[in-house]
Parts: C-alpha cells; sequence; structure tokens
C-alpha cells in the first residue's frame, strides 16, 4: 500500500529502470552463450563425423556406437546404478529427514552441520574414505572376521554392491537438502490433527507426510540420479575397470582412444538418456502434487 | 485399539529412529575412519590403524617428494579463486537484472543459466575440450578457469536471486523516492542486503571448483591438473597412503570454512531454505 503510494508520482521510471536491468544479464549472457552453449553444439557437430581426424561428415560413428549391442547394455547399466543409488538414498535418507522434522532447533542445526559438512568434502575424498572401509584390510572385513561371520575378508571392491553402498554416501545430501527443505515448511498442524483424528503415525506417514513431501524427494532423487551416473572417480575408483559405464566409455574414447566422434556419441547418449529419466521423473512429481491439490 | 495403536507407533519410532541412526552412521563414519587412517604408521590402510604416527603427514608437506601435488594444490586454489572472482561479478549482475523481471523470457534465461547443474558433467568436460581444441587453444589454466566457471556460477545465481527476492520492495522504492539514484540504491541498500546470499553462494561455488572432477579431467595435462585429478592419479595406480593425508587436510579445511561460514552468513540454514 505505501510503496504504491510512494511510487505514484512517478510512472515513467519503472519502465525506463527494467530494461536497464535486464541488460545486467547481457554479459553472463554472453559468457554462457560462448563458454557453455557453443562447446556443448560443438560436440553434436562433431559426434557426425565418422572418423577420428574429424575430416569426414557422417553417420557412422552413431551407426558403431547404436550397433553394438553391449552400448545398450552400459547405458543400461548406468541408468540402473543411478536407479539403485536413488533407492538406497530413499530408504535411508527419508528416516533420517523425518526425524529431522521431530528434533530440537537446536539438535536440528547439529543434524543439518553433520549432513552439509560431508557435502563440502571433495567427493575424492569420499570416495577415498570408501576404499578404507569396504577394502580387504578394511572396517567392514576387519568387523565380520572380528565377529566370526566370515572366514575369508569379502571383495566388495570392484562390485556394484560396493559401489552403491558408496555412492548412497557420497550422493546422500542431495537428497536430504530439498528434503529437509521441503518438510521444514510442513504445517505441524497437520500431523497432530492427524493424529487427533486417532490415524497412527505410519498412517499419518503415508497419507499426510509423504504426499506433501513429493516436491521435495522428486528434486532429491533428480539431482542423486543426475549426479550419481556421471560420478566417473567413484564409478573407476570403486567399481574398478571391469564395471563399465558410460563416463568410463567417454574417458576412454576420448583420452586413451581419441576418437571424439564416438566419444560424443558416448557422451550425447549420456545426457539424452539421464535427461529423459529425468524429465520422466519431473513429470511423475508434478502430477502427484497437482493430484494433492486438485 | 488403544494397544494396537501404540504397538502401531512404536514400531515407527523404532524403524524410523534405527534407519535414521544408521544414516547418520554412513555419513558420517567413511569421513572419521579415514581421518584416522591417515595418522597410522604402516604402510597399507589397515583399519584399525597400526599404531599413531604424522608420517604421512611429514611425507605430504615434504616440499621436494610432494612437489607435484603441492603444484596441483596451488592450481586448484588458483581456478577456483579465479573463477568464483568471475562468478560472482557475472552472476550476481544477471541476478539484479533477472530476479524481479517478470517476463516469461526472464524465466526462461534464469532456468538456462542452471541448466550445468543437471547436465552430465563429463559430457561439457568432453564439450569444452573439443571445442578449446578446434578452437586451437592448449590446456591452460585460463581454460580451466572458463570451464568450471561454467559449472559453479549456478551456485552463486541461486543464492544472490533467492536473497533478492526475500528483499522488500519497499525498500528500494523508499530510496528512490528519497532521491537516490539506480547506482546509489544498489550500493547502499540493495547489495549490502543480498551480501550474505552472494557470500553463501560464492563459498558454494568455490568449493565447487575445488572439487570439479570432470571439467579438469578433459581440460587439464600433466602440469595444469587439479588435486582432485592428481588423487584420483595416486588412487588408480599405487595406493598411496598420501592420499588419507591430503584427505586429512582437506576433511580439517572444509570443517574450519563451514564453521566460519556458518557463524558469518548462517550457511547451513541457506542451504535448507
Amino acid at each position: 500500500m505505501t510503496s504504491a503510494v510512494i511510487a505514484a508520482p512517478l510512472p515513467d521510471e519503472p519502465r525506463r529502470l527494467r530494461l536497464a536491468e535486464w541488460q545486467l544479464a547481457l554479459p553472463l549472457m554472453l559468457a554462457f552463450a560462448a563458454l557453455f552453449l557453443a562447446p556443448l553444439l560443438l560436440l553434436i557437430a562433431t559426434s557426425f563425423f565418422n572418423d577420428d581426424k574429424i575430416t569426414e561428415p557422417g553417420f557412422a560413428s552413431w551407426l558403431k556406437f547404436f550397433g553394438d549391442p553391449f552400448s545398450y547394455k552400459i547405458i543400461l547399466d548406468t541408468l540402473l546404478l543411478g536407479l539403485k543409488t536413488v533407492c538406497a538414498t530413499v530408504v535411508i535418507g527419508y528416516p533420517l529427514a523425518l526425524v529431522y522434522m521431530d528434533l530440537a532447533p537446536r539438535l536440528q542445526k547439529v543434524l543439518l552441520f553433520v549432513i552439509i559438512m560431508p557435502m563440502l568434502l571433495s567427493v575424492v575424498v569420499r570416495t577415498f574414505a570408501w576404499i578404507v572401509v569396504l577394502g580387504r584390510e578394511g572396517v567392514v572385513n576387519q568387523g565380520l572376521l572380528w565377529l566370526g561371520v566370515i572366514s575369508e575378508p569379502l571383495k566388495l571392491l570392484q562390485t556394484e554392491l560396493g559401489l552403491v553402498i558408496s555412492l548412497t554416501q557420497i550422493e546422500m545430501p542431495l537428497m536430504l537438502l530439498p528434503l529437509i527443505s521441503v518438510m521444514s515448511r510442513l504445517d505441524p498442524n497437520l500431523r497432530d490433527a492427524s493424529a487427533a483424528l486417532g490415524a497412527s503415525r505410519w498412517r499419518t506417514l503415508f497419507t499426510v507426510i509423504v504426499p506433501l513431501s513429493m516436491p521435495g524427494l522428486v528434486a532429491g532423487c533428480l539431482l542423486v540420479f543426475a549426479s550419481s551416473t556421471t560420478a566417473f572417480i567413484s564409478q573407476t575408483v570403486i567399481g574398478g575397470v571391469r564395471l563399465i559405464y558410460l563416463p568410463l566409455v567417454i574417458w576412454q574414447q576420448s583420452l586413451v582412444v581419441y576418437h571424439w566422434p564416438l566419444a560424443a556419441v558416448a557422451s550425447l547418449s549420456l545426457v539424452v538418456s539421464v535427461l529423459t529419466v529425468i524429465a520422466a521423473l519431473s513429470y511423475l512429481g508434478r502430477r502427484s502434487s497437482r493430484h494433492l491439490q486438485g | 485399539m488403544g494397544r494396537r495403536q501404540s504397538f502401531l507407533d512404536l514400531s515407527y519410532a523404532l524403524v524410523i529412529g534405527g534407519i535414521a541412526l544408521f544414516a547418520v552412521l554412513i555419513i558420517v563414519s567413511p569421513v572419521i575412519i579415514a581421518l584416522m587412517t591417515s595418522f597410522t604408521k604402516g604402510l597399507s590402510l589397515k583399519f584399525p590403524p597400526t599404531g599413531f604416527s604424522f608420517g604421512w603427514y611429514e611425507q605430504l608437506f615434504d616440499a621436494t617428494k610432494s612437489r607435484q601435488i603441492h603444484r596441483a594444490a596451488e592450481n586448484s586454489l588458483q581456478v577456483a579463486a579465479m573463477s568464483t572472482l568471475i562468478g560472482v561479478v557475472l552472476a550476481t549482475l544477471a541476478a539484479l537484472g533477472l530476479a524481479r523481471n517478470r517476463y516469461r523470457s526472464a524465466r526462461i534465461a534464469d532456468n538456462l543459466f542452471m541448466s550445468p547443474l543437471v547436465l552430465p558433467g563429463i559430457a561439457f568436460g568432453l564439450a569444452a575440450l573439443v571445442y578449446f581444441s578446434t578452437l586451437g587453444f592448449r590446456p591452460s589454466l585460463n581454460l580451466m578457469i572458463a570451464g568450471h566457471l561454467m559449472v559453479t556460477m549456478p551456485f552463486i545465481l541461486r543464492t544472490t536471486t533467492a536473497s533478492l527476492s526475500q528483499l522488500d520492495p519497499a525498500l528500494l522504492d523508499s530510496s528512490q523516492s528519497l532521491g537516490a539514484s539506480w547506482f546509489y540504491t544498489l550500493r547502499r541498500v540493495t547489495l549490502p542486503l543480498i551480501f550474505p546470499g552472494i557470500a553463501a553462494g560464492a563459498f558454494l561455488a568455490f568449493m565447487a571448483s575445488i572439487d570439479n572432477v570432470p571439467v579438469s579431467l578433459f581440460l587439464s595435462n600433466a602440469r595444469t591438473d587439479t588435486l582432485p585429478i592428481r588423487m584420483w592419479g595416486m588412487m588408480e595406480s599405487t595406493l598411496d597412503v598420501r592420499v588419507a593425508a591430503v584427505s586429512g587436510v582437506l576433511i580439517g579445511a572444509a570443517f574450519i570454512l563451514m564453521l566460519i561460514m556458518e557463524w558469518t552468513v548462517g550457511l547451513t540454514r541457506r542451504m535448507r531454505d
């Protein structure tokens, strides 16, 4: 009200100002076009060359990549790795977000610090930590040997199980932050009302809290999926050379074999398949939240 | 009925509480275990560590034995500092220009600037390599700064846009109606109020640059490699326990930095909201 009254004597001001304001984004737009969009367009163009010298245009690289049944297996494995990691982070992370809601503000601060701290730690450090944990002489094997559960050290590194366990911890903050952000804005009265009406806590969880926290859950799933499918260091160091995912193929084709068109095809396949899953997930998320409001 | 209810509530507390405790354990323990292992006396990453010593740290800080690690760390710091600095200028300007703009094109531009966060990093890394080599550039720190700028700038844009949207427009209107010029309002009203948002974004961008693998992997060579790339090499070949010492230093640095950011700009609250 007051601002409208004060602004009234200057009718022309906001229009002129908006034009000037918009132009402030120009430097970033130029940098973005030159350093982000142009390289990606060139990558697409590169994929339509047949030879590693990039002289002969054609579709041979696409045909070669998609003519090999092994490529489909690698794409599928990469997407499955992302989905497994998403499932594991949801199952383990969601309860932690629930507990966060019930904590006193002081403890909330501590928990948030604990969640964010590993996120600021280099992925390489986190990957290294899991080598120490899962290795032959690592904590898990030493503990199980000591308990007498196993007599020989288990092979955990260079298995998909070990990789999913590690990625679960490495990507966990990406799941928890959006979840906690949405959940801390939920009206606590809703839970109390549900309980007062006789619903058990389980029922309140599945009929009230889960639907309302859907936007945070979807956002978390998207981030974890995008990050785990492209986690080159974790995939190569913990997964080893026998577990092949798309990022390894891209790296080999571009920096070992030096066949850039093939590497471009592999990276575009990664981009398209990851973005497709992301689009599907966010479509489902939007539908579920619209269903809730409607 | 009542008994059933309390049994259900008890099972809820046990299952949810149990998984949450497990989650905290999974999040924290690898970091602590890696930290403990870095003080081992032995030559391997055995746990529990055999004896206590600073041996690996002494090796790490030895200027001649670990020269390549030191240079990689310097490269990392230089690239992160420069890309964050440029990112702060570009992203703050863009946020000022777009945050209050309600046109559809402004929303599209905003979403476009955020896209490096979801695009698989390794694809952009390769794209940057192909692009810069086609233009005839040799690998250098400047190329790496340009690449890092693109993938870390969204963090600054996001936090700055968020603080701008929380800014009361009445403050800007009253500043202008009192005769202040646009630039004066920016300098004395807007910037001081959104500074914590910019600082939090700059911090996240800096850390993301220090941590970046996909871009550095493609744009660096033996002379310009960054710390994560060097560490990856050390883990891939012979598992060098100096990796544990580097990790220990990084864990300590991240912890201290985070405490500072928490006290000054309330980092955790900003990341949650």
